[in-house]
């Protein structure tokens, strides 16, 4: 008989930028059962409508989370200007597409770092937020922020990007995209990393389907799933495929980001190509009446935004279900039977983002 | 998208479960499960999604009144469940399979100081 | 057909050329002209509305119509520029610079001249508290 023994993991950690708590039941070095808990940095963001307008919940919900900071506000404001029937521009779309984008590539490079450094490569997490930190000048020059951008109202955007702007971020990504193929190549091919994350943490397409797995996690085990393609924002007038793996390990998970990687600076040059002239907000008057359910993909997969509006400008509730939260029983899954070193490979190759998840 | 994605059906607690049953029959993966204090009752939604459709479930129970745990039907729904008990104190059945699952948290998945903190007295 | 030493190659070239980072204190950091560092206010053309400070979402903002003053906690701001996009009378702006450590947590205090005629406007404008970037 093995001996058991409940080793706790996080919430401080080295591999975890982010306090989430485990613990990990071991049978020698095999885990057997894990038992999360989070709610270190609980801070009840959704509460606040009560006290905040639903107007100045814009700049609440982009607060929710550092990465998908401009995903999380667009898809609150897609709930509401869905509640109220307002039209929004297209030039308003398309530059919510290229800073979604913009916004997915720079995740998947802060994630690439993060699993560089969780298996000890150090100068590799380095190479990719070097190639990251271009990406947060270009907001930067767009928005005025590097994190958070405050660019989203209801009813379209704040700021517009001109037309040399536009061009001068093409510039630089096709720049970027020679570089990138050499760092990502690494990930890829190079035999002390494909060591640590072949055949490392399997979730099996039933799995991933009866855990609720969301996002790469789902692509990755076989499942063409992605939520850009029900077409909000201007998704549904570029055209991309699926990003999709049947290997259903780390590698394959590592595979299909850096593949959406390449398909994001494809979409900005698309969206760049295709963007009409005109305005970038629509007018809005009143206050918002009735609930909506929006799905959007975020970088770490699908989030789900709830809003009730009863009329007056407070809310009666917000809702936000990250996708962090939903991989999190995919997460569990994936580390049954693992071996007590592969643990924090396996808790990053979720992606996870446990402030997003601490609403 | 049909209908934009906002299919609500109301149901009453009896059906919750077989409604989640028949949903899994059907390949549905569960998309996410919420809560809404409305003073002196809660509003639950429960969502399914297959492919790119999704349905959701309301149901309005009093503030006491005991909730099935889908649990046992979709695993990945005792996430949900804790939360639903922990932040908003809705009166969940044990979640999971009695002794087999041990995914009921009682009230450790938020290791917060407050108890309820999303539905206060006097609110 | 995974390769060794797949690293070598972007490791020499890294040994012959320059870095990605800048020597910060002494090469300062240039910001575009979009960065939303801190709020400015041309206090002369405030009207003392208070649209600006209902609409802050920290609740940053201090008006006072009866003395004219705008106040401002600068480490409270979270630099959202919601303020600015309401303003009626756009005297507000959001310019770069970020604001300075500093011992305490104090408002910056701007005074409109009492005088409402006055002929020469920009000159009585006084800044109290610490003057931030």
């Amino acid at each position: 008989m093995a001996k058991r023994s409940v080793v706790p993991f996080g919430p401080q950690h080295p591999v975890l930028p982010e306090p989430i708590h485990l613990d990990l039941v071991l049978e020698d070095e095999v885990v057997v059962e894990a038992v999360p808990s989070i709610g270190y940095v609980h801070r009840g963001l959704e509460t606040l409508v009560k006290k905040k307008d639903y107007n100045e919940m814009v700049y609440v919900t982009e607060r929710i989370c550092g990465i998908c900071s401009f995903m999380h506000g667009m898809g609150y404001c897609n709930a509401v200007e869905n509640i109220m029937n307002v039209e929004v521009p297209d030039r308003a779309k398309y530059l919510r597409t290229i800073w979604c984008e913009m916004s997915r590539l720079h995740s998947h490079l802060l994630w690439l770092g993060l699993l560089a450094d969780a298996f000890g490569f150090e100068a590799l997490f380095m190479h990719s937020w070097r190639l990251r930190e271009k990406i947060l000048d270009m907001f930067e020059i767009s928005t005025g922020g590097r994190v958070i951008f405050s660019v989203n109202k209801i009813g379209g955007v704040l700021k517009d990007m001109p037309a040399d702007m536009l061009k001068n971020f093409v510039q630089i990504l096709d720049g970027m995209e020679k570089e990138l193929r050499e760092t990502t190549n690494i990930f890829l091919n190079d035999y002390t990393v494909k060591s640590r994350m072949v055949g490392v943490g399997i979730l099996s397409p039933e799995d991933a389907l009866k855990r609720g797995a969301v996002g790469p996690m789902m692509r990755a085990s076989g499942y063409a799933i992605d939520m850009r393609k029900t077409g909000y924002a201007a998704y549904g007038d570029l055209d991309f495929e699926i990003i999709t793996s049947n290997d259903c390990d780390c590698y394959a998970r590592c595979q299909v980001r850096i593949g959406e990687i390449f398909q994001s600076i494809d979409i900005i040059r698309q969206a760049a190509a295709k963007i009409p002239d005109g305005e970038i907000a629509a007018a809005v008057k009143g206050n918002p009446d009735g609930e909506f359910f929006m799905r959007v993909e975020q970088p770490r997969g699908e989030a789900f935004y709830y809003v009730r509006a009863n009329g007056t400008k407070f809310l009666d509730r917000m809702r936000v279900r990250t996708p962090t939260f939903a991989n999190l029983p995919a997460m569990l899954q994936t580390l049954k039977g693992a071996q007590y070193a592969d643990v924090p490979i396996l808790i990053l190759t979720i992606d996870p983002c446990i402030s997003c998840t601490e609403r | 998208m049909e209908n934009n994605g906002q299919n609500i059906i109301e149901i009453p607690l009896e059906e919750l479960l077989p409604t989640a049953m028949s949903r899994r029959e059907g390949g549905w993966r569960i998309a996410q499960a919420c809560c809404t204090y409305l003073g002196d009752s809660y509003e639950l939604s429960y969502s399914f999604a297959r492919e790119y459709e999704v349905v959701h479930y309301r149901i309005v129970i009093a503030k006491d009144e005991v909730v099935p745990s889908i649990t046992p039907v979709y695993k990945s729904a005792f996430l949900y469940e804790n939360e639903m008990k922990e932040l908003f104190g809705v009166n969940m059945e044990y979640i999971g399979v009695m002794g087999i699952l041990g995914t009921d948290y009682k009230n450790k998945l938020y290791r917060i100081n407050e108890e309820t903190p999303f539905v206060k007295e006097g609110q | 057909m995974s390769s060794i030493m797949s690293f070598t190659g972007m490791a020499l070239k890294n040994l012959f050329s320059k870095p990605a980072t800048i020597q910060y204190p002494e090469q300062p950091k240039v910001y575009p002209e979009r960065t939303r560092g801190h709020v400015e206010i041309n206090i002369d053309d405030c009207i003392f509305c208070g649209m600006c400070m209902r609409n802050c979402p920290p609740r940053a903002i201090k008006v006072d119509r009866a003395s004219g003053t705008w106040e401002i906690m600068r480490f409270d701001c979270v630099q959202c520029g919601y303020c600015v996009n309401g303003c009626p009378k756009k005297c507000l702006s959001i310019v770069p610079g970020y604001t300075e450590p500093q011992m305490k947590k104090e408002a910056d205090r701007f005074v409109k001249p009492p005088a409402p005629k006055a002929e020469k406007p920009a000159e009585q404008k006084q800044a109290g508290g610490q003057k931030n970037a």
